[in-house]
């Protein structure tokens, strides 16, 4: 087999494997809690018979083991239950907000992802001298400050000083692409500030790293320019550190985000996981706490992948 | 006479160096070295490491490496001065007017790049010609320099191809956009000598048929006698002595010049036979998780006191010899005797006598030794280890032991980086000797020195020889060391021993095809050589 497929075809079984392992601590992980459902739905006030009657129609006498492949067959054909709190069928509801989630994630890694890998290459041209120091100094002065903070900042600025855009990002269906995008324009500013950072770093110290390397100085006695030397000969052999990098912000875009949802009242999954972990819906958090650990063991399986293609060696073999 | 197209006057390079610890200290690198070179001429530029021959050649260029400045005197290429020309003018002339061919061809190449790509970039971007002239020309070179499959060998990438194979794609992307001079910067240093002759062969021819003038830097005068119309030795950054390959080789002037050219002025006489004290007998041994034999029934025998000199090229099997003699490759099959007994094969079931008697040193002295440890430390842990000396009495054998190795006082509280590269490894010789040991393994202990320093290794490897009577198991490519020190000889190819016995038998006709290649390989330091091996190499093959 060719090495690289026998690779990929690694690194999806060993994620398939974690996968399961994440299963298993997130639901030993909300059975640990003290109380269980049963209390948590009727308050304290419930009378032991009454305890006992939902505990019974809940399921929740059966043994753990039980429950949890009862639990593992509805995720995987689909079911993911109904919320305790409102008896929501938690599938639709998650749908409903995974749709506003990748938008917000998908608007910021593009316009996060390009912009700081160039300003890394920009550094990396001119390390240790005015641009370099400009462009990290600002980076790391917007990747120091509180996400709530720069949020207010950020609704201070624009929907005060500049009356351009929305506090509240509010988006429903029917609304435009553009009246969706003017929506979510703050959050997103936000979010390219929190994550920008972390790449441009990368990508300059990755750069730079291969900048020691001989074919450089080769390069540069061919008499490319430095920005070509970079672009053609450093940044090919500079992709895996990158994209892992990368990879590592594209999955807190989806999965960490929570308080910038909050601030701007977004209604995606980060805010939905929050709410619902206050009224100690448990069902809801173990579903979401599922979708929130495939999409980031997910991302980091296409990291995997891309460094190892990317990869000549492995690519074409002797 | 010509116009000369390079003409170096008074050059002057600094730089600033960064020693730990201290100051920045302002350091002249190259200093009041003019140079000539008219069009189609070869200019060998000589000297050991640190002569300043690689940053003349940048400078060729108008480069300098890391912060290395020309400060001074003119660099005239085509009679234009490129000494603090413009970014912009210089880089139209550099993988143009003048190219580079870099000493380790298996690091310059970008290896996310297939080889077409980067042998016809310089001659797309300076607009010499079209892609598909390019690809061509490029071909036709592929073809000129004896690589395999020319048509298709730019498909390949970098790591897809071997070293010299590399070297010779190196040339062909230093000749490929017409240029007038190519700098060649060791390019067959990093070879083993049976590929260096072709590489030579094949940049020789290069050179004349495309016309090209060239600088030519290397550290060794043999290689350099082959190539080049003059010669320039160097040391220090300065001028020794400047003249044509035949006055510098046959009637040099200097001192310095005569000590290179007469190097290896060893004369070993071998020992007579004895009763060994290390026998090994039919060793075969494998790596972990390989599937065939890096040694294949392997027998020698070393006499004590004296040396056996094992040589071959990278890949023979030479240093997984010696791995399999210390015990850190258990061999598969056969045995190893030494001082009257059989040793186990694993270095885990050997006793600590075992382990004392046979000590090793290494090529790299730089990484044999803990870079935070004087040279007291180092040398007194066998001390402790093997003999329980403490305190005074540790002191005053290290002591011995640095007079024995003429470094003497004031080294003892020193650390590894304030040594010169012959100076580590005469600490490690220290190191090795201070276990008392009947055996020192010496795995291509020179390979890495210049060769007046290497010479000086010799001498003193001999000298603790004759007063200590430790013998040596000395593994090397190079074959001037076997004849300075060897008593036997055993050459080794693809992990078999294909030829074994006295130094003179060894080294007598006649011989067996790989011997007689290996020896015919050597550079001599004679005019001419180079195409009377080639010329009597293809009178061989026609006549078979």
């Amino acid at each position: 087999m060719h090495p690289v497929i026998k690779l990929v075809t690694q690194r999806i079984a060993l994620g398939l494997l974690l996968l399961l392992a994440v299963s298993v601590v997130i639901f030993v992980g909300t059975e640990a809690l003290p109380g269980d459902v049963a209390s948590a739905i009727l308050g304290q006030s419930a009378t032991p018979e009454a305890l006992a009657n939902l505990r019974d129609s809940l399921g929740l006498n059966e043994p753990p083991l039980t429950r949890y492949l009862a639990w593992m067959g509805g995720l995987l054909t689909g079911d993911l239950g109904t919320a305790l709190t409102n008896g929501q069928d938690i599938g639709q509801a998650i749908a409903q907000r995974m749709g506003n989630t990748l938008f917000l994630a998908v608007c910021a890694a593009a316009i996060s992802v390009p912009l700081a890998i160039l300003l890394g290459l920009v550094a990396a041209r001119y390390a240790g001298r005015w641009p370099d120091k400009v462009i990290s100094g600002i980076t790391l002065s917007t990747i120091s400050l509180p996400e709530f903070v720069a949020g207010y900042f950020v609704i201070y600025l624009l929907t005060q000083v500049f009356p351009v855009f929305q506090p509240v990002a509010m988006i429903f269906p029917g609304m435009t692409f553009w009246a969706k995008l003017h929506a979510v324009a703050l959050p997103v500013i936000v979010l390219v500030l929190v994550v920008l950072a972390h790449m441009m770093r990368m990508t300059r110290a990755a750069i730079l790293n291969v900048m020691q390397s001989a074919y450089i100085e080769t390069a540069e006695l061919k008499g490319l320019s430095p920005m070509a030397v970079i672009w053609r000969h450093a940044l090919p052999n500079a992709v895996a550190p990158i994209i892992s990098v990368v990879v590592i912000n594209l999955a807190y875009l989806v999965v960490g985000v929570v308080v910038v949802e909050v601030v701007f009242s977004y209604n995606a999954l980060g805010k939905y996981l929050v709410d619902h972990v206050a009224k100690r819906d448990l069902p809801v958090v173990q579903a979401v706490g599922m979708i929130f650990a495939a999409i980031y063991i997910g991302l980091n399986i296409v990291a995997d992948v891309v460094s190892i293609v990317a990869n000549p060696r492995l690519r074409h073999p002797k | 006479m010509d116009k000369p197209l390079l003409e170096i006057r008074n050059l002057k390079i600094e730089a600033t160096a960064y020693p730990p610890g201290e100051p920045p200290r302002h350091v002249v690198l190259v200093e009041d070295v003019s140079v000539s070179v008219q069009k189609g001429r070869v200019l060998g530029l000589i000297g050991e490491s640190g002569a300043g021959k690689s940053t003349i050649g940048l400078a060729a260029m108008a480069f300098g490496r890391g912060g290395v400045r020309l400060t001074g005197g003119q660099i005239l290429l085509n009679g234009r001065d490129i000494r603090g020309a413009d970014v912009g003018t210089l880089r139209a002339l550099r993988g143009r007017e003048v190219t580079y061919v870099a000493q380790s061809a298996a690091a310059a190449f970008n290896p996310a790049k297939r080889l077409m790509e980067q042998v016809i970039e310089t001659t797309l971007l300076h607009k010499v010609m079209g892609r598909t002239e390019a690809e061509a020309r490029a071909v036709q070179l592929f073809h000129k320099l004896g690589l395999p499959n020319p048509e298709t060998f730019g498909q390949r990438f970098p790591h897809q191809v071997s070293g010299g194979q590399l070297q010779r794609a190196m040339t062909a992307m230093a000749l490929c956009p017409k240029p007038e001079l190519v700098v060649f910067d060791e390019p067959t240093t990093a070879l083993d000598v049976t590929t260096q002759i072709e590489v030579l062969a094949a940049i020789k021819e290069a050179i004349h048929d495309t016309g090209v003038a060239a600088l030519y830097i290397t550290h060794d005068l043999a290689v350099v006698a082959q190539v080049a119309d003059d010669i320039l030795v160097l040391r220090g950054g300065r001028k020794i002595e400047y003249g044509t390959t035949d006055q510098i080789i046959n009637a040099p002037q200097e001192a310095y010049t005569r000590a290179l050219v007469s190097v290896r002025s060893i004369d070993h006489v071998e020992k007579p036979e004895a009763p060994p004290i290390l026998s090994v007998a039919g060793v075969t041994a494998r790596y972990r998780g390989t599937s065939f034999d890096v040694l294949k029934n392997v027998t020698v025998d070393l006499a004590p006191g004296q040396t056996l000199a094992v040589v071959g090229e990278s890949g023979s099997g030479k240093s997984t010899l010696a791995r399999v003699i210390t015990g850190l490759l258990p061999a598969t099959q056969g045995r190893i005797s030494f001082a009257g007994r059989v040793l186990p094969p694993d270095l885990a079931s050997r006793t600590r006598d075992d382990l004392r008697e046979l000590q090793m040193i290494y090529q790299m002295a730089d990484t044999a030794m803990n870079p935070r440890q004087t040279v007291g430390t180092i040398i007194g842990r066998p001390l402790e280890f093997y003999f329980g000396l403490k305190g005074e009495a540790r002191r005053d054998r290290v002591q011995d032991l640095l007079d024995q190795i003429e470094m003497g006082k004031g080294y003892i509280d020193r650390y590894p980086a304030e040594l010169s590269g012959g100076q580590k490894q005469r600490v490690c010789i220290a190191r090795a000797l201070a276990a008392k040991p009947k055996l020192i393994i010496c795995d291509e202990v020179t390979s890495a020195l210049d060769p007046l320093v290497a010479d000086g290794i010799l001498k003193l490897l001999l000298n603790l020889q004759a007063q200590e009577g430790v013998a040596y198991l000395f593994i090397t490519h190079d074959l001037a060391t076997v004849r300075a020190i060897a008593d036997r000889i055993a050459v080794m190819y693809r992990g078999s021993v294909v030829r074994y016995g006295s130094k003179t038998d060894v080294l007598t006709p006649p011989f067996d095809d790989y011997t007689d290649l290996l020896l015919s390989s050597v550079p001599e330091m004679k005019l001419g050589w180079l195409e009377g091996v080639l010329a009597s190499r293809r009178m061989e093959s026609a006549g078979n």
